[in-house]
């Protein structure tokens, strides 16, 4: 269990019952923030200064400098960490920030769509987490607190999820029950065969087996872009997703990973907008699939300071384990049961390798489209969770007498389109999906999911 | 129109003709300034029976477009039920998208300048999905406003959470 590798992340409902801090006074962040946020242009800044300094007399100038500026920063920092304050006022939290221009943001609680705490691998060695809580609508996580010691973040992150809860914010985090974990060899076994890794080791095999062979040096240069490639892929999969953890709590599912840069996501029952069961082409063989989510404000790419995206729900697992977590995020949905109905033949004149594969069927929660000839992809979208339904046709599509249906989602990885159906059935299926949608928002549940 | 892009039962409404109007406008300006200059400098360079055929181009491709701009306006309609509001429009690619109310964020009445001399302004519907292509041109301003108004409280009254 990965549980020991985040000694500190593991809460049980006993550790939280403690002294329940007051919250709804206003805090200030924790003291290391400045140095924390200023470091790298610390170190980018003194990197260019040595350059200059090589082969110059006045060292000292130099130094000088680069102490006027460290204090500068120090200075600048300081204040705007002491501008920067944040608490819990009537359902919304308030974060006011800014030395010169002054903002004073309300985050309504109750649309809270995700609470991650992140780790990156400066703050894990001071101890102090980041804590995004993530909104719908905003093109980047909109209400960052970095940084707030462990205890602070852990509370805090038990607070909000219970006022969004609707429960009272004196309710002890709730325990959490493990579901799986992806174990160290499936996810290096995954990176060795995904094509971003082969491709990378190809051309880098070729590149230097070319340099030895032919003796042209020109084909040194290459070698480090490609190189680069294979690091990046190993990055993604390997060290962004090790330790990988997937719990469930009366919270949500809670997912943890990270080797250096650690997350600790949380998302709410609800939240999840679409499910994307995706197959690369060399997993086929062991059976292993990854699964993408859909959560609002997971979307503006909040994923790369901490390396892989928050969208990923599973990194890499067997197909049933995958499917079994599926229920977990969709109670009540089962992807297999779900009756799929092929593309007709005509689509073999648009689609003349992939036709066989394009499929689309629903049942009374979830509509389900199936393609992909290389990575096979199946997505899933709740009927509650449809924004709006859209029928196209180009014109050779006319000519043919078919006709696509999208479901459109808000934005993330997963996309359901129904392509290439029948005109008349995917006319008959908008009206349908339509349908669908408005029974099912009226029985959805409730944005503060404890709140019956 | 076939019955795809036009469920029956519904009460579709077409938009208003000064958006064939305000187009055609567009185009045949931007053809008369295009065929003028190069109808001059063909006279000059080449010689009269160029500068005709220009012309007469010209005027093949204005009459077309002409054709073109009064089909595409033919193809957009709306309809407004009682959960959802219908858009359809496109002639060689043809849409029709399903609005719910419940899940509109915002609407947007524009009217450049073009538009407000012509008399028209443009309703779109914004969902949670950037892919949502909910528009409707070429509305009467008391048209926008009305249906900017029924939009809005339509929307609040089914609006569920994300």
């Amino acid at each position: 269990m990965s549980a020991a590798a985040h000694p500190d992340d593991t809460v049980t409902a006993v550790e939280g019952a403690g002294a329940v801090p007051d919250l709804t006074a206003f805090r200030r962040l924790h003291p290391s923030t400045p140095f924390l946020r200023g470091w790298k242009w610390l170190l980018a800044g003194g990197a260019v200064l040595s350059r200059d300094a090589i082969g110059r007399v006045d060292v000292a100038q130099i130094l000088l400098t680069m102490l006027a500026v460290l204090v500068v920063g120090a200075a600048a920092g300081a204040v705007s960490w002491w501008r920067t304050q944040y608490g819990i006022v009537g359902g919304d939290l308030r974060i006011e920030s800014g030395v010169l221009f002054r903002r004073s943001r309300r985050v309504r609680l109750d649309r809270l769509q995700a609470v991650d705490v992140v780790r990156p691998l400066a703050a894990r060695l001071l101890g102090v987490s980041e804590l995004r809580l993530e909104v719908a609508g905003g093109a980047k996580t909109e209400a960052p607190l970095a940084y707030l010691s462990e205890q602070d973040a852990r509370d805090l992150r038990a607070q909000l999820l219970a006022r969004a809860a609707g429960l009272d914010e004196r309710t002890p985090e709730a325990p959490e029950r493990p579901l799986l974990s992806v174990p160290l060899a499936a996810l290096i076994g995954s990176t060795l065969l995904s094509s971003s890794f082969l491709t990378g080791v190809v051309i880098t095999v070729l590149l230097v087996a070319g340099v030895v062979v032919s003796g042209e040096l020109w084909l040194v240069g290459p070698v480090l872009p490609a190189a680069l490639g294979t690091a990046t892929a190993i990055y993604r999969q390997l060290v962004a997703n090790y330790g990988f953890t997937v719990s469930e709590s009366p919270d949500g599912v809670r997912i943890r990973k990270g080797l250096l840069d650690t997350r600790a996501q949380t998302v709410p029952p609800g939240r999840v907008q679409g499910v994307a069961i995706v197959q690369p082409l060399l997993w086929r063989r062991p059976g292993w699939v990854r699964v993408d989510v859909d959560v609002a404000g997971y979307a503006g790419g909040s994923g790369d300071a901490a390396g892989g995206s928050p969208s990923t729900l599973l990194p890499v697992a067997p197909r049933p384990l995958a499917v079994d977590l599926v229920r977990r995020v969709l109670p009540g949905v089962e992807v297999d049961a779900v009756p799929l109905v092929g593309a007709p033949p005509a689509a073999r004149w648009l689609r003349p390798l992939g036709w066989r594969r394009l499929a689309v069927g629903a049942d009374a929660r979830v509509i389900v489209t199936q393609e992909g000839v290389l990575q096979r992809v199946t997505t899933l979208v709740p009927h509650a969770k449809t924004q709006s339904v859209r029928f196209t046709q180009g014109p050779l599509q006319r000519r043919l007498g078919l006709a696509s249906v999208h479901v459109d989602t808000i934005p993330g990885p997963v996309d359901a389109v129904a392509r290439h159906r029948r005109s008349a059935e995917a006319a008959r299926m908008v009206e349908d999906q339509a349908e669908r949608a408005r029974t099912a928002r009226r029985s959805a549940e409730p944005e503060r999911w404890m709140q019956q | 129109m076939d019955l795809v892009f036009a469920p029956q039962g519904e009460a579709w409404s077409g938009v208003s003709r000064q958006l064939a109007r305000l187009r055609r406008s567009v185009l045949a300006g931007g053809l008369a300034v295009v065929v003028t200059v190069g109808t001059v400098g063909l006279w000059r360079l080449v010689g009269r029976e160029a500068a005709l055929g220009l012309a007469l181009a010209g005027a093949g491709v204005l009459a077309w477009g002409w054709w073109l701009v009064g089909r595409g306006w033919r193809a957009w309609r709306y309809a407004e039920r009682a959960e959802d509001l219908l858009i359809s429009h496109g002639v060689l690619f043809r849409k029709l998208v399903v609005v719910p109310y419940g899940r509109m964020q915002y609407v947007d009445v524009t009217a450049g300048p073009l538009e407000r001399r012509f008399g028209i302004a443009t309703v779109q519907l914004h969902t949670a999905s950037p892919a949502t292509d909910a528009r409707i041109p070429g509305l009467s301003p008391e048209e926008a406003a009305r249906l900017r108004d029924r939009l809005a409280s339509l929307g609040e009254a089914r609006a569920a959470g994300l």
